[in-house]
C-alpha cells in the first residue's frame, strides 16, 4: 500500500501592509476594507507553513535537506517580505491589494520552483484567527 | 421530524469525518550515517550529527477517517485508539533513543519522515473501526512529516 510523505516546515516574517485599490473610490475602500484601509498600513507576524513531497533518499531519511529547503524559503521570501511593507516593497504588490489570499499565491508562486522537492501548498497565518492556504489550484482544475 | 438532520439510523445518510488524537513523547536520536565519510555526515547532518545524540518533545497527531455508527454516534471508540497509541508508540518509543532502542528504525535515519513512516505502519493495520487517515509527527512547532494513503485527498 503505498504512502505518501510531506515534509511540512513553518516560517516567520513581520511585515506591514494596507489594503487599498485605485480602481475603487475612497468610500468604496472604505467600506470593502474598513480599519485595513487606513493609510499608513499597519503589520502582521505573518506565520508561513509550507508543506513539499518526494521520495525520501535512503542514505539521508529525508525529502528535502533542510539546510536547503530554509536558504530557499529565506531567499524567495523571508529576505523579500520581512519588516517590509508589502504595498511598497514587493513589486507584485504594486498594483494587487495584498491580502494574505494575494500573498498565499505569491508565495505559492515563488516556492513552486524548489529544485529538491515538489510544493505541495503553502499556508499563511495573518493572525492566530485567520490562516488562508493555497496548493496552486485553479478553478476547474488542479496543479 | 422537516428540518431535522439526517445521522444515518435506518441506513440514512453516511457522513465521512474525521477524528484526530493527539500524543506527545520524548525521545533522542542522531543522524548519521555509515556509508558516508565523517566529513560528508557532519555536512549533510550539521548539528543532528553530533555523536551522543539529542533528544525532542515529539507531538504526534493521528487522524482516522469514517462514518459515525448510527446507534454509538461514533465513528471509533477512543479509548481503543488511546490503547493502540499507547501499545504501539508510547511504549516503544517514549523516553527511548530511537536509533538503538526501536526496532523499526534499524537501519534507517531517523527522521520525522522515517519516524512518521515507522507509525504509519505500525498503526495502519491496528485500526479497524474507520481508516487511518494522516499521521502527523511534529519535531518542534516548526518541523514536522505527514503521512497519507497515496491518492487519498489531503
Amino acid at each position: 500500500m503505498a504512502v505518501k510523505i510531506e515534509l511540512g516546515r513553518r516560517y516567520r516574517f513581520a511585515a506591514s501592509h494596507r489594503l487599498h485599490t485605485e480602481k475603487l473610490s475612497e468610500e468604496e475602500n472604505a467600506r470593502v476594507f474598513g480599519k485595513c484601509a487606513n493609510p499608513y498600513g499597519h503589520g502582521h507576524n505573518y506565520v508561513l507553513e509550507i508543506s513539499v513531497s518526494g521520495d525520501v533518499d535512503p542514505a539521508t531519511g529525508m525529502i528535502a535537506n533542510l539546510a536547503d529547503l530554509d536558504s530557499f524559503v529565506e531567499r524567495e521570501v523571508i529576505e523579500v517580505f520581512d519588516r517590509h511593507s508589502l504595498n511598497e516593497d514587493v513589486a507584485a504588490f504594486r498594483d494587487v491589494v495584498p491580502t494574505t489570499e494575494n500573498l498565499c499565491i505569491e508565495i505559492y508562486e515563488r516556492l513552486k520552483s524548489f529544485p529538491k522537492a515538489k510544493l505541495e501548498r503553502v499556508r499563511v497565518q495573518e493572525t492566530t484567527n485567520n490562516s488562508f492556504e493555497y496548493d496552486g489550484s485553479q478553478k476547474g482544475k488542479r496543479s | 421530524m422537516e428540518g431535522a438532520a439526517d445521522f444515518g439510523e435506518g441506513g440514512g445518510v453516511a457522513r465521512t469525518m474525521l477524528i484526530t488524537r493527539k500524543i506527545e513523547f520524548s525521545a533522542s536520536h542522531l543522524y548519521h550515517n555509515p556509508a558516508l565519510s565523517p566529513e560528508e555526515n557532519r555536512r549533510v547532518f550539521g548539528k543532528c550529527n553530533n555523536p551522543h545524540g539529542h533528544g525532542h518533545n515529539y507531538t504526534l497527531e493521528v487522524t482516522v477517517a469514517g462514518e459515525p455508527d448510527p446507534v454509538t454516534g461514533m465513528v471509533l471508540d477512543l479509548k481503543e485508539l488511546k490503547e493502540i497509541l499507547e501499545r504501539e508508540v508510547m511504549q516503544r518509543m517514549d523516553h527511548r533513543f530511537l536509533n538503538y532502542e526501536v526496532a523499526e528504525l534499524k537501519g534507517k535515519i531517523p527522521t520525522c519522515e522515517n519516524i512518521a513512516r515507522v507509525i504509519w505502519d505500525l498503526l495502519d493495520p491496528q485500526i479497524k473501526q474507520g481508516r487511518l487517515h494522516r499521521v502527523r509527527l511534529y519535531e518542534s512547532a516548526d518541523l514536522f512529516a505527514d503521512c497519507y494513503r497515496n491518492g487519498a485527498a489531503c
